[in-house]
């Protein structure tokens, strides 16, 4: 039965729009509600969803066109379900190329009884339907006992009392390996259980990469060589980079805000706050302590507070408190030797700066090749919240920050 | 005399066999219809649901006038009424029911041999024509629609003057004095009401300890209390063993189910109403080698196919509710499959329906069943005295009943005693048919104010969220 996608209407004064976009083609399955293309008007971009489940059969203005509210323009042919047979959940090899081509293996949720897809497939009645609204799903992802493959409440009371295994990895729980007696099982301590989470949660929400730079120490190292023992005599603590990092980080982040927001919903959060996290090494794994409010501190401040929650935190006297409410996290990797690497996002933060090891590098200034002491430096950062242009631009002020320190004096 | 080619000849004219015929045309077959009675539409339009209904109708008409009236203060003076006029406006209401299915069969081009008809094996039927002679009729499929008659209560003979069957019943010439219904199931309420609403005293004896022993309890136990309140007597528990027959009235001699002391209870006229047996009488089905139930009923599969390849049969006269629409389903799921579509009768969502005022009405499964099921279900209930309608119309006997099982919130149930029962049950039929939560039929919208509101009202109380209770 050929079900029509109209144009909706779009509000009082409004009776044309374009179709900026289809997201589905010809011959593609779409589920109910699921949005099919994206209409233009004077005042908003909207989506129209697929009102019902089935195969989209025609395309009747395509992207670009003008169209009226009522307009026809496109056609599902309900209920001929893109049948996606259960695979079977062979050792599946996570990344694509999976012979049986099939829609991604996802969520066959046991028992596709593969027959003839159901008239109603994808239609909800309506307490399910509100359900499935509640929690985010799809008629179409719930498998429907109703007349004519409908879904009812007790379908998707069940769906979420058993999820099939969600997304990735669908590899059904894997048979556990055979011992082998050349290997050593060692359970996994509770914080690697935590840390191993919440590297994969970031990775698998943000759309993260990372930007490179490298700085040259230069100024740095002679500030230090300058008034390393003045510092020390009158704070009590020794001038290191971190202080000098921290600082420049703060000054990038108030010329590039994103680096410093979050995404919450649909929403971006933008604070006006600096705690910046700092990565420490344990024996027990890696923490970061958050200095708060680290634009309000002096360099002594910041090495005295760093030395302090460090030495805490590989004594495990750390609180929950200090390693929570950071808005950008610094991590050193060169402390180990690393050269370059692309640190994880520490969520729910939107930036993470890595240092690493300063190493003698030739140069080319003013035409002439020197000897100079380089780090590289890497941004991993959230693309949803950060574009390009400002994770570039904040890793060269950053730099800038770091080659010449009398920036941050002069706010420049 | 030549033989007649047909695809399907259907014996029997009932709402199962015409039905099944009218569907079977539409399809493109060439259908021929046994039927012996003169009349077309079996017991139902000329004996049973039709006829009844219109008496009950009529009966109720005049049980308003007298009772109801005055609360409207509507005055009416003497009021009366003319039995030979309700009587004959019941026969014109079976007739324009038997005509028109004549004028169906006209158009659908299905051909009506007048007669008994008798398989004679082969496809073929034999009808020993009503004018006179013998016609064969040679056919692919033979679809067997007999139907049922009247049970009869052995010892007790029935003579439709003084000792009746439903038929008789229906035309009785006076309205009796007293009158005793012997069973209390569909059929003797009804037709006890319309005779007490007409004047006569009307007990009801019943050998189970309730009536409508197969409906939902509280059905059954609320309907004697509203028929009790209309002034019919019930006796439960109690068999009739003999009756005995004078000008002055029938004495029954009746006895505790369970044994014990026999009491004698005489009245005008006596109503046999325990039920319906299947009937194949002529139909030549032992020697055709149809097989038959240890109950009389034909055998069949689930396609309606009788051990006999090409004959198959349904309604009455197989096993299963004995009811017209039960027939009619079948029919028509027969007769499909026999076009090669593949449909379904659903036999948990068939409304049972009983045309007392208030009316009684139920589909799928009773509490009861689903206790012997071990099912996990709530329940949920609402009576008419809190519906606004109900209340406008002066008419709050009863309430909705709604079984949802537990865990997933399905109706499994519904059981209405009230006004318009017959026509609020079909919401819960069609929640039913859907696979429908209660929460389904409580987030749909009811117009108000109407009676099915309380139908709506009957699902939130099952999550004992009702607003107007």
């Amino acid at each position: 039965m050929a079900v029509e996608i109209k144009i909706p209407g779009l509000g009082d004064s409004v009776t044309e729009a374009t179709i900026a976009k289809w997201f589905k083609k010809a011959g593609e399955a779409v589920a109910a509600d699921e949005p099919v293309l994206e209409l233009e008007t004077d005042k908003v971009t909207m989506e129209v969803n697929a009102p019902a489940a089935g195969v989209l059969v025609a395309i009747l203005a395509d992207d670009g066109a003008a169209v009226k509210v009522g307009e026809v323009v496109g056609q599902i042919e309900a209920g001929a379900a893109a049948a996606a047979p259960a695979p079977k959940p062979a050792p599946a090899p996570k990344p694509a190329p999976a012979p049986a081509a099939a829609a991604p293996a996802p969520a066959a949720p046991a028992a596709a009884p593969a027959a003839a897809p159901a008239k109603a497939a994808g239609q909800a009645l309506p307490a399910a339907a509100k359900m499935l609204a509640e929690n985010n799903l799809q008629a179409a992802d719930v498998s429907g006992t109703g007349k004519d493959g409908r879904v009812t409440k007790g379908d998707v009371l069940s769906f979420l009392e058993n999820p099939p295994a969600a997304a990735p990895a669908p590899a059904a729980p894997a048979a556990p390996r055979k011992e082998d007696p050349r290997e050593e099982r060692v359970k996994m301590t509770k914080l690697r259980k935590v840390i191993a989470t919440r590297l994969k949660e970031a990775q698998n929400t943000a759309a993260m990469l990372t930007t490179f730079n490298e700085v040259d120490m230069t100024a740095l190292f002679a500030a230090r060589k300058t008034y390393v023992e003045a510092f020390e005599k009158k704070h009590g603590v020794r001038l290191g980079f971190m202080s000098f990092f921290v600082k420049a980080a703060v000054a990038a982040l108030k010329q590039i805000p994103a680096v410093n927001a979050e995404i919450a919903g649909d929403e971006l959060i933008y604070k006006n706050y600096y705690n910046i996290g700092v990565a420490v090494s344990t024996p027990s794994g890696l923490i970061v302590p958050v200095l708060r409010d680290a634009d309000q501190m002096s360099f002594a401040d910041v090495e005295k507070k760093i030395a302090e929650l460090g030495k805490r935190g590989r004594d495990g006297k750390i609180s929950l408190d200090e390693l929570q409410g950071g808005t950008f996290t610094i991590s050193n990797g060169g402390v180990f030797g690393s050269l370059l690497s692309t640190p994880i996002l520490n969520p729910p933060q939107s930036g993470i700066l890595g240092m690493h090891k300063v190493q003698d590098r030739p140069m080319a200034v003013n035409g002439q090749v020197v000897i100079r002491p380089m780090m590289y430096l890497a941004l991993s950062y959230d693309h949803r919240i950060i574009d390009g242009r400002e994770a570039v631009t904040f890793l060269v002020k950053l730099k800038e920050g770091i080659e010449d320190p009398q920036r941050l004096l002069f706010d420049i | 005399m030549a033989e007649q080619q047909f695809d399907l000849v259907v014996i029997g004219a009932g709402p199962g066999g015409y039905e099944g015929a009218i569907r079977a045309a539409q399809l493109g077959m060439n259908v021929a219809v046994v039927e012996k009675r003169g009349k077309l539409g079996g017991t139902c339009v000329t004996v049973g649901c039709i006829p009844s209904k219109a008496l009950l109708q009529s009966s109720e008409l005049y049980e308003e006038t007298t009772h109801a009236l005055a609360d409207h203060g509507i005055k009416v003076g003497k009021v009366d009424f003319d039995l030979g006029a309700m009587m004959a406006r019941k026969d014109a209401v079976v007739n324009s029911n038997t005509s028109g299915v004549e004028f169906l069969f006209k158009k659908n081009k299905i051909t009506w041999v007048k007669g008994a008809g008798k398989l004679a094996g082969n496809g073929k039927v034999n009808v020993a024509l009503t004018d006179g002679g013998e016609q064969v009729l040679q056919a692919k499929n033979i679809l067997i629609a007999t139907g049922s008659d009247v049970t009869r209560l052995p010892g007790i003979e029935i003579d439709e003057t003084q000792i009746v069957s439903s038929t008789g019943a229906l035309t009785l010439p006076k309205v009796p004095k007293t009158m005793v219904v012997i069973g209390g199931g569909v059929i003797g309420l009804e037709l006890g009401t319309v005779w007490r609403r007409l004047g006569a005293e009307v007990t009801v004896i019943e050998y189970l300890d309730r009536i409508l022993p197969t409906m939902d309890t509280d059905l059954g136990k609320n309907t004697q209390r509203v028929l009790t309140k209309q002034g019919m007597k019930f006796k439960l528990g109690a068999k009739v063993t003999a009756a005995k027959k004078a000008k002055s009235g029938v004495t029954l001699t009746v006895e505790p189910a369970k044994g014990g002391a026999a009491e004698e209870i005489v009245a005008d006229v006596v109503l046999v109403a325990i039920g319906r047996v299947p009937y194949t009488d002529g139909l030549g089905a032992k020697e055709a080698g149809v097989a038959l139930d240890e109950r009389g009923r034909v055998k069949i599969d689930a396609h309606f196919a009788t051990n006999v390849p090409g004959i198959y049969a349904i309604g009455d006269v197989v096993a299963g509710a004995m009811l017209a629409h039960k027939a009619s389903e079948e029919a028509i799921a027969c007769v499909e499959m026999l076009a090669g579509q593949k449909p379904h009768v659903n036999y948990d969502a068939i409304p049972g329906i009983v045309y007392t005022w208030p009316e009684v009405a139920a589909v799928g499964k009773t509490e009861e069943e689903l206790k012997a099921a071990g099912v996990d279900y709530k329940v949920g209930k609402f009576p008419f005295s809190a519906n606004g309608r109900a209340r406008a119309n002066g008419d709050t006997e009863g309430f909705v009943k709604i079984l949802a099982d537990a865990k997933t919130d399905k109706v499994l149930g519904c059981h209405i005693l009230g006004p318009d029962a017959g026509n609020l049950i079909h919401e819960a039929v069609i929640a039913i048919e859907f696979g429908a939560s209660s929460e389904d039929l409580a987030r749909t919208c009811h117009g108000h104010p109407t009676l099915n509101e309380a139908v709506k009202e009957a699902a939130l109380a099952v999550d004992k969220r009702t607003i107007n209770l």
